[in-house]
């Protein structure tokens, strides 16, 4: 595999919090996470809310420097000017009705990007590239939208502006924290295959954030699934939804609906255990030892003590679980 | 937006007399006698013919003198209200903008104004600078005055600069200078106008408010003065009324308006305040109802 244009080595997040009068707590949002974009890749990063993915996504856009850990830029540590990082690494919101000023039309937002990042001034020249780059994401006629505001797009429209002004800074490195998931069912499709394009087009290296695994599965190359802030599961995504190998992982797919499944093999995996199997942990007080044991039909003593090593599977795929550690020994 | 504000009866009005006062301040001392002129033979006349709003004690034109009152209380309340409300960005929006030791240190301050005795300070501070005329005393009022609106907008900052819109911008590399004024800023203005149309009505009855004790350029003329004057010359036991009546008056005609305009602010940043519009309700009445058709 070639080198990976944007990459975490066991980050860590951890946020203080006020708990009563005077005494703080501190959140583990995101614990020893390692990612690695591939350009020309995309990954899903795939988990239900509060799992840590829009921290680490955030971590990833440098919205927050990481408690511990570190991020690399083509292989050398980031530090220094944010401007310089930002050129090479853009975050699409989930919401797109918050994402854009209300009070400033669709040029501004462009224009300004182009700008900031390639010293663009002369009026004709922005105007061309302001239109170019509607264009590419499907926003036609561009010139009819380009002096509007906000309020008067779609939410669909309005992601294609939140991704143009993204692709207007060009970057190498595309975050996307749910970016389909506050769109009508109806274009989500057309979301996914715009991403697709700028993937082979560009070779942008992808982050999919989602908690749908079927739109993971529709556009990404490889899954990663994080469960209470720690990454569980990772690998090329048929290997990963054909055959999980952590207990969760499991769940996450069987819950997902899939026409094609017959309706037996849920209820054998689910029949008496589903109902107990309780809720997500707090991130105040986690677990000890493996995050998901409290709720895991197959824990073993060994899991509440030591948190699970990686075991690595010869197709790529890996896992934090107990009960793989042991079947490979 | 703009236009909506003014489709509003409250704001129509309120904006008509701050209109009229202004416009008052601004021309009124060129059509009217002079209000330092003493008419010896109408000592503290009633209103007549001669002298519309009567004479003071001393043989002034009650008339001249609220008109020539209107542009030292505007002149005031404008001015306080102005440099209140520069001073209250000044420090609210980075202390909510930046967050932090920026917050900590720009908070502590406005605390300090909050829970400071004005009304005495002011009494010190005035005592101190050497000649208090009319900008004086504005500057003192705003000076004192800002720290509420900068609490205000101290909160509104450190929400919208959370919002996913500042972030994006800020991703985008936008220097901070800029994501104050073109982000963060135009969403506060609401805020602001409200806020100087507030700090306007204080900076008018805090003029009147420290005239009345004293504290004012006797030379110069206001409606504090002029209530202040008829005081010591015990107008009210005399039942000189229409010496303090029309300045009294005026600052309340000025407080009213000011509100109105205040509420048809309130109405655009909070569209939940705003009652239907006639043609909407019409409409509404014209529909027929199911059943009855």
């Amino acid at each position: 595999m070639s080198q990976p244009v944007l990459e975490a080595r066991e980050v860590s997040k951890h946020f203080p919090v006020r708990i009563g009068a005077g005494r703080t707590a501190v959140v583990r949002a995101v614990e020893d996470a390692t990612l690695a974009l591939q350009p020309g890749r995309i990954v899903a990063l795939v988990g239900e809310s509060g799992s840590g993915k829009t921290t680490l996504a955030r971590l990833l856009a440098r919205f927050y420097p990481p408690t511990s850990g570190e991020i690399r830029l083509r292989g050398k540590a980031v530090r220094g000017k944010e401007r310089d990082y930002h050129r090479d690494v853009q975050l699409i919101f989930q919401d797109p009705f918050g994402s854009l000023n209300p009070l400033h039309r669709v040029r501004y937002n462009l224009e300004r990007a182009l700008r900031l990042h390639h010293g663009v001034r002369a009026r004709a020249e922005l105007n061309r590239r302001v239109l170019e780059l509607l264009d590419r994401v499907s926003l036609s006629p561009a010139d009819q939208f380009v002096d509007k505001f906000p309020h008067e797009l779609s939410g669909g429209q309005r992601q294609r502006v939140v991704i143009a002004r993204a692709l207007a800074v060009e970057p190498k490195v595309l975050l996307g924290d749910e970016p389909i998931s506050m769109l009508d069912v109806s274009i989500r499709l057309e979301m996914l295959n715009l991403l697709d394009r700028l993937r082979t087009e560009d070779g942008l290296a992808l982050l999919y954030i989602t908690h749908d695994i079927a739109s993971a599965r529709y556009l990404c190359d490889d899954i990663v699934v994080m469960y209470a802030g720690r990454m569980v599961e990772g690998g090329p995504k048929d290997d990963v939804i054909a055959s999980p190998l952590h207990p969760y992982t499991k769940l996450l797919i069987d819950s997902s609906p899939d026409p094609d499944r017959i309706g037996g093999d849920r209820d054998a995996l689910f029949d008496s255990t589903a109902e107990d199997l309780g809720e997500p942990p707090s991130l105040i007080d986690p677990p000890s030892g493996c995050r998901f044991h409290p709720r895991c039909p197959f824990a073993m003593d060994v899991c509440k003590t030591a948190v699970p090593p990686r075991t690595e599977l010869p197709n790529g795929q890996w896992t934090h679980c107990w009960l793989q550690q042991e079947e490979t020994r | 937006m703009r236009a909506s504000l003014l489709t509003s009866w409250k704001v129509r009005f309120g904006l008509a007399v701050l209109g009229l006062f202004v416009l008052l301040a601004i021309f009124g001392p060129m059509l009217g006698s002079d209000p330092r002129a003493n008419d010896i033979s109408a000592i503290a006349e009633p209103p007549s013919r001669d002298h519309l709003l009567g004479t003071t004690q001393f043989g002034q034109d009650v008339l001249a003198q609220t008109i020539a009152g209107a542009r030292g209380s505007m002149l005031v309340g404008i001015l306080a209200a102005a440099i209140g409300t520069v001073i209250a960005i000044a420090v609210g929006v980075p202390a909510g903008y930046f967050g932090g030791a920026v917050d900590n240190g720009l908070n502590f301050l406005t605390n300090l104004f909050l829970v400071m005795p004005v009304l005495p300070l002011i009494l010190i501070v005035a005592g101190y600078v050497q000649g208090t005329g009319l900008w004086v005393i504005a500057l003192i009022i705003g000076l004192f005055g800002w720290s509420g609106g900068a609490r205000t907008l101290r909160a509104q900052a450190m929400s919208l600069s959370n919002r996913d819109f500042v972030l994006a911008m800020r991703m985008l590399g936008e220097p901070h200078r800029r994501l104050i004024f073109a982000e963060v800023l135009p969403h506060l203005s609401g805020w602001i106008s409200a806020m100087f149309l507030h700090g306007m009505i204080g900076g008018v009855m805090a003029e009147a408010g420290l005239a009345f004790l004293g504290i004012s350029d006797s030379g110069s003329i206001s409606w504090g003065t002029m209530i202040q004057s008829a005081q010591q010359q015990s107008a009210v036991l005399r039942g000189l009324w229409w010496w303090f009546v029309p300045p009294g008056l005026c600052i309340a005609l000025i407080g009213t308006a000011a509100t109105l305009v205040n509420f048809g602010v309130d109405e655009l940043s909070n569209p939940k305040l705003r009652l239907a519009r006639r043609s909407v309700v019409t409409r509404a009445r014209l529909v027929p109802r199911r059943g009855e058709v």
